[in-house]
């Protein structure tokens, strides 16, 4: 039988305590004893997972402007977009004949979905975490015009800034981060009143405003 | 292949013309009617819990599937094409409803010299202003004739606006360029946001004449003559790429569905596709399409009404060896000419001091400036014709999607830098949009893909398309305006999109796309007529954007709705009771 992996997170780095869906289910997940969450993955090995984290780190750093990536629990979010049927070109045209050369205007013409992308990409990124932070960033930039690099960049954005119920975003830090309430029903009285003047209600996601729990594209197929 | 009992109508496709056909069918008549939609069912319910940015902005689970069935393209025709592998330049819907229930519910009128494009242009300026390789012609309607037809969709839909030519008379606050209306929009306009009106008084500043977006979601609430109550918009900005949590936003299954649930004589097929429509002579006599279940199945029909997403039309017609296919090398040929889309682009990208509270908003609500549209200012001396219109929208924004945009001092994309500098200015980004008309030429066509083909083994669409100089002196005149309003305007920084090169299948550009089928005065250079009758097969009438000759500025569908109820309007009292051409 295939081990599972875990990723095993410091519960202070991911809000001490948070909503978790795995299977479909919500659940909560507590810190244990020793003040770690223990998540398990759905695509990622924990080595990957690891590497995956410091990326996006580097990509979104926790530092003084605000949170980063891994206060958002990102890497967890880009594992379910993999095990999903985004994550294995569900709903991409992926009839042959295919053609790399052609222009970018055409967009990604590759025959590789994005797990493969992410797996491939990651066996150049072996021992990433243990490097230096000048270091990583200096490695970033010999791939930043990747196709793999383009997908770290857009995933990490996507993992920081989507609704908690993808699995990013924990305790809504992205949309605190930038001002943004979140699925906020109704904006009619304050959309002509609030002109030159900063308007930030309280996030809620879309489980709270709509008092029921919601699935996800990534766990149609779970 | 199951042969099924046969239906007074059937029609092809289960989105906006397709179910407004059905609907006024279904009322004026006691015909039988069944409607073949590709995509799943989908009610107005379906959307109450739907404000997910992520499946539904970024994912688009309500666009088609691109693993089943695309587009190729290419530049030329010299070229071979390449399959668009992911949604990007446009994003057809699929499922009842079609693309109307994630559109973002603007709903300009064109400007009345757009049906008579190449005689006014001529008349103005002389043939030899018209572009080299063009295929400007006439669509063979008038203002006077669509007028009636438009204010009979603004009446379904409940338009929300403020007239600027009332019967003749210039009204203040509207569009003083708009074509005489006979009658004031059903709904007042839509609330405005703080960037859109810093536009409304910067452009008035300028000596333009700025007017709320006209808009197919409501302002107030609203009952329609079929009966249909709507409420007004709650701005909670989950528009376009979305359905309308509170039905708001108008869709077919907001405002047509409800209707059509209750004609016995309707019958609404999920999840079927048309593979094509059999024919024998000069008639129509059924179509063939793949169930559910993946049976093969014929529907025979006394009218064929098609009703498919723009270019799904065309592809049909091609599939089903209806016509002749356009020959670019020849000029032979009327199937798949005159292809079109619209130019929708960035006249600027604004830093401003302020936040701007942008979560906030409605997909269609926005301020407008008509001054640089169509022929509305004068091109003896620019090196272009026609033109387009300047907004700022009111959308509101979602973090995935606009997260990252900084100004142009800012040359880091990920890391420390940038994302201190995104997150400044996250909330203080607003945008001035261009759309422009796109005029028709010899090359811009579309036929079927020699190599590839769809998950049924039928071929693609294949899409020959590229930008001329008209195009791209347009966008470079826009682009002018645009950055002398973001100046007015305040602006701290201004980011400039780069000038339009090559057709791009990645960025996104509209679903707005037109021709393949266009109508006509006379069969040798068009494949309907006015009325969107087909010329030879006399029970095949063709309705959607594929019929229009080109495209003006102003998106297509308030267009596409009035020629819905002009074919409806032929087919039901002409055609039916004397079948053969309605004159």
């Amino acid at each position: 039988m295939k081990r599972r992996h875990f990723l095993v997170l410091s519960a202070a780095s991911v809000g001490g305590v948070i909503v978790y869906s795995l299977d479909g289910k919500v659940s909560r997940l507590a810190a244990r004893a020793d003040n770690t969450v223990k998540i398990p993955l759905r695509f990622f090995t924990e080595q990957e997972a690891v590497i995956v984290s410091a990326v996006a780190s580097r990509i979104m750093p926790s530092d003084e402007s605000g949170p980063g990536a891994r206060e958002a629990g990102v890497v967890i979010y880009i594992d379910r977009q993999l095990a999903g049927p985004w994550g294995r070109d569900a709903h991409r045209y992926t009839h042959e004949p295919f053609n790399g050369g052609a222009p970018a205007e055409f967009g990604y013409q590759g025959s590789a979905p994005p797990r493969q992308i992410y797996r491939e990409g990651l066996k150049q990124l072996a021992g990433f975490e243990r490097l230096s932070e000048s270091a990583q960033d200096a490695k970033l930039t010999q791939i930043e015009h990747s196709v793999f690099f383009d997908l770290l960049r857009s995933n990490t954005i996507e993992g920081m800034f989507c609704d908690p119920l993808h699995g990013g975003n924990i305790d809504m830090v992205g949309w605190q981060l930038i001002g943004f309430p979140g699925p906020r029903m109704s904006n009619a009285a304050e959309i002509d009143k609030t002109h030159g003047e900063e308007f930030r209600p309280k996030p809620l996601s879309l489980d709270q405003v709509t008092q029921e729990p919601h699935r996800p594209s990534e766990d149609e197929e779970l | 292949m199951k042969n099924l009992p046969r239906t007074d109508i059937a029609i092809v496709g289960g989105g906006w013309t397709g179910l407004l056909l059905a609907k006024e069918i279904a009322q004026r008549t006691a015909l039988n009617i069944v409607v073949l939609e590709r995509g799943g069912p989908r009610r107005a319910e379906d959307y109450t819990n739907g404000m997910d940015e992520l499946d539904f902005n970024v994912r688009f689970s309500l666009m088609q599937d691109y693993s089943k069935q695309t587009v190729t393209l290419r530049y030329t025709p010299r070229d071979h094409a390449i399959p668009i592998r992911q949604l990007g330049n446009f994003l057809p819907g699929s499922g009842t409803g079609g693309a109307g229930e994630h559109w973002g519910a603007l709903y300009p009128r064109h400007v009345p010299d757009l049906f008579e494009i190449y005689t006014k242009t001529v008349e103005r300026y002389g043939e030899k202003k018209l572009p080299e390789d063009h295929a400007i012609v006439d669509w063979g309607i008038t203002w006077a004739e669509i007028e009636p037809y438009y204010t009979k969709t603004d009446k379904l839909i409940g338009a929300s606006g403020k007239a600027g030519n009332l019967r003749g008379k210039i009204t203040e606050g509207g569009n003083p360029f708009e074509g005489p209306r006979s009658e004031e929009y059903p709904t007042p306009p839509m609330k405005v946001s703080y960037f859109s009106s810093l536009f409304r008084d910067a452009v008035k500043s300028l000596g333009y004449h700025p007017y709320p977006n006209p808009s197919a979601i409501l302002s107030t609430a609203y009952t329609n003559p079929d009966g249909i109550a709507r409420p007004g918009c709650f701005y909670c900005g989950f528009c376009d790429r979305f359905g309308c949590m509170v039905g708001a936003k108008t869709q077919p299954t907001n405002t047509l569905l409800p209707i059509l649930t209750t004609q016995k004589s309707v019958v609404l097929r999920n999840n079927c596709s048309v593979r094509k429509i059999v024919h024998q002579g000069n008639q129509a006599r059924g179509v063939n399409y793949v169930d559910e279940s993946g049976e093969e199945c014929f529907q025979p029909a006394d009218v064929v009404l098609l009703c498919s997403w723009t270019l799904n039309n065309t592809r049909l017609l091609l599939l089903s060896g209806i016509g002749e296919p356009y020959e670019p090398s020849t000029g032979k040929g009327v199937v798949g000419r005159n292809l079109t889309h619209q130019i929708s682009a960035s006249a600027g990208t604004l830093f401003m001091e302020k936040p701007l509270n942008r979560f906030m908003g409605a997909a269609a609500s926005g301020i407008c400036i008509s001054d640089f549209d169509g022929d509305n200012f004068d091109h003896s001396n620019l090196p272009f014709i026609r033109g387009g219109l300047l907004r700022a929208m009111g959308t509101g924004f979602q973090p995935i999607v606009s997260f990252g945009t900084v100004p142009p001092s800012v040359k880091a994309r990920w890391g420390s830098e940038w994302k201190r500098a995104a997150v400044h200015w996250y909330d203080r980004v607003g945008g001035i949009g261009f759309s422009g008309d796109h005029i028709p030429y010899k090359t811009n066509y579309m036929g079927l893909d020699p190599t590839y083909r769809d998950h049924l083994g039928d071929p693609l669409l294949r899409l020959t398309i590229d930008w001329r100089d008209n195009e791209k002196e347009m966008f470079k005149f826009a682009s002018a305006k645009g950055a002398e309003i973001a100046r007015a305007m305040g602006a701290k920084n201004i980011l400039m999109q780069a000038p339009y090169d090559h057709y791009d299948a990645r960025r996104y550009q509209s679903t707005h796309i037109q021709g393949g089928t266009i109508m006509g005065r006379s069969s040798d250079a068009s494949v309907v007529n006015t009325w969107g009758q087909h010329w030879q097969l006399h029970n095949l009438f063709i309705v959607g954007a594929s019929t229009m000759p080109c495209q003006g500025a102003a998106n297509p569908t308030p267009t596409v709705l009035a020629l819905a109820y002009r074919t409806a309007d032929a087919l039901i009292d002409h055609y039916l009771k004397s079948p053969g051409l309605v004159a």
